[in-house]
């Protein structure tokens, strides 16, 4: 009958009751946000009355979940990059090299005279023997090279080198296993490095998450643009201190085996020729900040090695009074000033022609520490903040229009019942933004969309139930009856129409980014929402009023 | 309640739909295949998310003078550059091709043209920038054309649990006509062809489906219930009365969807512009050609004679609400 069970009267107040307090933080999206931030800094031990009085803006005890915006109706950057994790395979073969080497000299007999092969391949290091007779001593002992690759959650894991012969070739090349775990702990460095690098900056909830294989995603609200974020993130930072055999003009100038040429930063066109080993290198700094020369008044960057890097950087240093040394980051010499005395105290000073600014930004990449392998920029989205207010009060003026417009229209057709769906409405609308706030999603302009879309279709269920209603009306059953048959009834067209454009709510979720997720987001809670409002919270408003008002006919 | 209702369709009507099927599925066949030529001949009007490249949109302190923007963009030399009116007068969209070289080739160039403008335009406004480097784009066309495959194999699923496979197939042929047919307006009319529009074409896949499944939820009642009446007239009478639903529930969307055309910005125009006419073609699509294939295709009503009463038969039910 049109009795409502106790439980499910309960179940549909309390639905409503929460979708109501739930939403409400987001009528007060300022206030709220503001109180939040500010109990963070009480807590942290901040003492102001003006936060006090933010923070006693919005009580405690009230939910604060509000929803956030997306970049594109705040403002900020967004950056898909893509992290170089071959370049980190190729530094492991590389390493291997000298001991390669060295093993195979110590089967000097065994094995004949071998040399390294320079191929394309950075995957591969080949090593050719003259006498293939040798090819497979030689190649077991560099299988002995292989080390375990790094347990994951099943143990430690098989060798991390994969040696073939081809004839008088041997082949090392990395397991998959061995390639897998490099990958990882790549991927876990860089993002701990980018988060550094951007927290640093003291910006409000970046977003720094990893995609697939080997991307990163960064989003940073308030920034207006992508290039300032990726100066920061987008450098290596790659510090290491060389002694300096000589400086040329020639770019082609031949180097010894021990030593490389690295171009001048400040100087096109000079050219250093240093020693291949670095002296200390910048995973030994404690600390780097920027400041001034007292003698030139010039911005440097003043940097603390730790003990070990202080030691070994007195001991090079009091060797070669006199001699020029290097400081190379990312390949390139910012400066080569003269090691005027022995420099013990663990602290120095880089010059170079800095502004403040690129000083302070030197600073914060040195502490942050070295990126394990280069980035390089896929995509980038940056939002003005004009741009997204604009677009938010157009998202709300939208969706107050729709609202009202669809409230009319659904109050002049269907009379007393079209006002049970609007109330229905109003509370879907609530149950939306509660499940939005409360799940913790980022609201995006195609997710205004999606509520303005929800908007128009969440009243369908409604439609369909009242026009069967009207139909089995007509065929003179009571109004009781009708009212009945027509929920039944039109409950598996229901069903049917919103699984459908659920499922396709959910391949666009799984299969879309960013702005297009915040969408299917919206529209797929939008669909639960207003299904559970047609079916149980307009049912309600009729079954109350139905057994007050008692009608003996019905008018839909 | 002694008030004036508004009604949409007037009540009890019998109108003979599946008369004019042919007409109608000629028309749709002809609209079809114009919009694949369409589609051939013209292209579409690729936006940078599937086409890799910069797209900058500024305003400007005064009227935009898009001749003064080109002239600072130009240039450059980076090759194809297109700039636009954006909604209103101040406001300019810049499209720069995609540059050889990998990402960073394309921020380097993003950068040049920011600059540029900020030193020949005083005062201008960078509102947005957005830079897709040809890796990237390349995926996004995939995995657009991967997820609009995917919608329409699961919804041929569902539907085929759910109904028949002549439904299954009825309902899939509707979709296909509305996605090919959007597809065609957007090449037509040169609107941007951006991810928001995939996105579009699946809520309408959802809303076209809706629609459609409607009505077959009321053939399937009616089949069970009239177990002699020919099909055609089945039809007929199932979408005379679900008419009045179809008409109210396209209202409210195009209603709601109207204000967000108009209202919204001109960022998300392109994705309601085709929302509305995805609507539009939706809801013809869904009498027109979901039930006039049906009709084609004929159906076994084995579940009729096998079924006990409506809520009963054949296919996976949820129907039969308990109070």
């Amino acid at each position: 009958m049109l009795q409502f069970q106790t439980w499910k009267s309960a179940l549909v107040i309390l639905a409503c009751l929460a979708a109501v307090v739930f939403s409400a933080p987001n009528l007060f999206h300022s206030t709220v946000q503001r109180a939040e931030t500010a109990r963070e800094a009480l807590a942290a031990g901040a003492e102001d009355p003006g936060l006090e009085a933010a923070a006693s803006a919005w009580p405690d005890w009230l939910p604060s979940d509000v929803i956030a915006l997306g970049l594109d109706l705040q403002g900020g950057a967004h950056l898909l990059v893509e992290v170089a994790v071959e370049d980190v395979h190729a530094e492991r073969l590389e390493a291997l090299w000298p001991e390669a080497r060295q093993a195979l000299r110590d089967l000097r007999d065994q094995v004949g005279p071998f040399r390294r092969l320079e191929r394309n391949d950075p995957a591969t290091l080949t090593i050719r023997l003259e006498d293939p007779a040798g090819a497979e001593i030689a190649a077991e002992a560099l299988r002995e090279l292989a080390q375990p690759v790094a347990g994951g959650l099943l143990g430690p894991g098989g060798p991390d080198l994969e040696v073939s012969v081809e004839g008088r070739d041997i082949a090392v090349r990395l397991t998959e296993a061995a390639r897998e775990a490099i990958d990882e702990r790549t991927m876990a460095q860089s993002l701990e490095i980018i988060r550094r690098r951007i927290d640093e900056t003291g910006t409000r909830e970046p977003t720094i998450q990893r995609q697939g294989e080997d991307r990163i995603l960064v989003q940073v609200p308030g920034v207006g643009s992508a290039e300032e974020v990726l100066s920061l993130i987008g450098r290596t930072a790659k510090l290491t201190f060389h002694l300096v055999e000589s400086a040329t003009g020639d770019a082609d100038t031949r180097t010894g085996p021990n030593e490389i040429l690295v171009p001048s930063a400040e100087e096109p066109g000079r050219f250093y020729v240093l020693e291949r080993r670095a002296l200390v290198t910048g995973d030994r700094l404690t600390d780097a900040q920027p400041g001034f020369d007292p003698q030139t008044g010039e911005p440097v960057v003043n940097f603390r090695f730790d003990a070990a890097g202080a030691r070994r950087f007195g001991d090079v240093t009091s060797r070669n009074v006199g001699r020029p040394f290097a400081v190379v980051l990312d390949e390139e010499v910012i400066t080569a000033p003269t090691i005027r005395e022995a420099i013990t105290g663990g602290s120095g000073q880089i010059s170079g022609s800095f502004t403040v600014e690129s000083a302070q930004e030197l600073a914060i990449l040195l502490r942050a520490g070295a990126l394990p392998a280069e980035i390089t920029v896929l995509e980038q989205r940056t939002v003005g903040p004009d741009l997204g207010a604009d677009s938010i009060a157009a998202g709300e003026t939208a969706i107050a229009v729709a609202f009202l417009a669809v409230l009319v229209f659904m109050f002049a057709s269907y009379g007393l019942f079209g006002l049970f769906a609007n109330f229905a409405l109003i509370l879907n609308v609530c149950m939306l933004m509660a499940l939005l706030s409360v799940i913790g999603a980022t609201l995006t302009l195609p997710g205004i969309a999606g509520i303005v879309l929800t908007i128009g279709m969440a009243v369908d269920a409604n439609v369909l139930i009242f026009e069967r209603i009207r139909e089995e009306a007509k065929r003179a059953k009571g109004a009781a009856r009708a009212i009945e048959t027509g929920y039944e009834r039109a409950f598996s067209a229901i069903v049917d129409a919103n699984v459908t454009t659920f499922l396709a709510a959910t391949i666009l979720f799984s299969m879309g980014s960013g702005p297009v997720r915040g969408f299917a987001v919206t529209l797929g809670l939008g669909i639960l929402t207003s299904v559970f409002s047609a079916t149980m919270v307009t049912r309600f408003f009729v079954a109350q009023w139905f057994a007050r008002a008692r009608p003996k006919t019905l008018v839909v | 309640m002694a008030m004036r209702r508004l009604r949409l369709a007037p009540e009890d009507t019998s109108i003979p739909f599946m008369a004019g099927r042919r007409w109608a599925i000629r028309g749709s066949l002809a609209a079809a295949a114009a919009s694949l030529l369409l589609v051939v001949v013209l292209g579409l009007n690729f936006g940078i998310d599937f086409r890799g490249g910069i797209m900058i949109e500024a305003r400007t302190p005064g009227a935009a003078d898009v001749g003064q923007v080109r002239g600072a963009v130009s240039p450059l030399g980076l090759g194809d550059v297109a700039v636009q009116d954006f909604g209103r007068e101040t406001d300019v969209l810049i499209r720069v091709e995609a540059q050889p070289g990998d990402g960073d080739a394309q921020m380097a160039a993003a950068a040049e043209v920011e600059r540029a403008l900020e030193s020949e335009i005083p005062g201008v406004e960078i509102r947005r920038v957005e830079v897709v480097g040809p890796k990237v784009s390349g995926e996004l066309i995939w995995a657009g054309a991967l997820a609009l495959a995917a919608a329409v194999g699961a919804i041929l699923v569902y539907i085929w649990l759910r109904f028949e496979w002549q439904f299954s197939l009825g309902a899939v042929a509707a979709l296909v006509h509305d996605v090919v047919l959007t597809i065609g307006v957007f090449s037509l009319v040169r609107l941007e062809f951006n991810l928001s529009i995939i996105a579009a074409l699946l809520t309408i896949i959802g809303y076209s489906l809706n629609d459609t499944v409607v009505v077959f939820d009321r053939v399937r009642e009616n089949l069970r219930k009239y177990k002699q009446k020919p099909l055609d007239e089945v039809l007929n009478l199932s979408i005379n009365e679900t008419l009045g639903r179809t008409l109210m529930t396209s209202a409210t969307t195009l209603i709601a969807l109207t204000a967000l055309y108009v209202l919204g910005g001109e960022v998300i125009r392109g994705f309601t512009f085709a929302m509305i006419w995805g609507v539009v073609v939706g809801t013809y699509s869904s009498v027109f050609v979901a039930a006039a294939v049906l009709l084609r295709l004929g159906v076994t009503r084995e579940w009729s004679e096998s079924g006990d009463g409506p809520g009963g038969g054949a296919g996976v039910q949820f129907g039969g609400a308990q109070v």
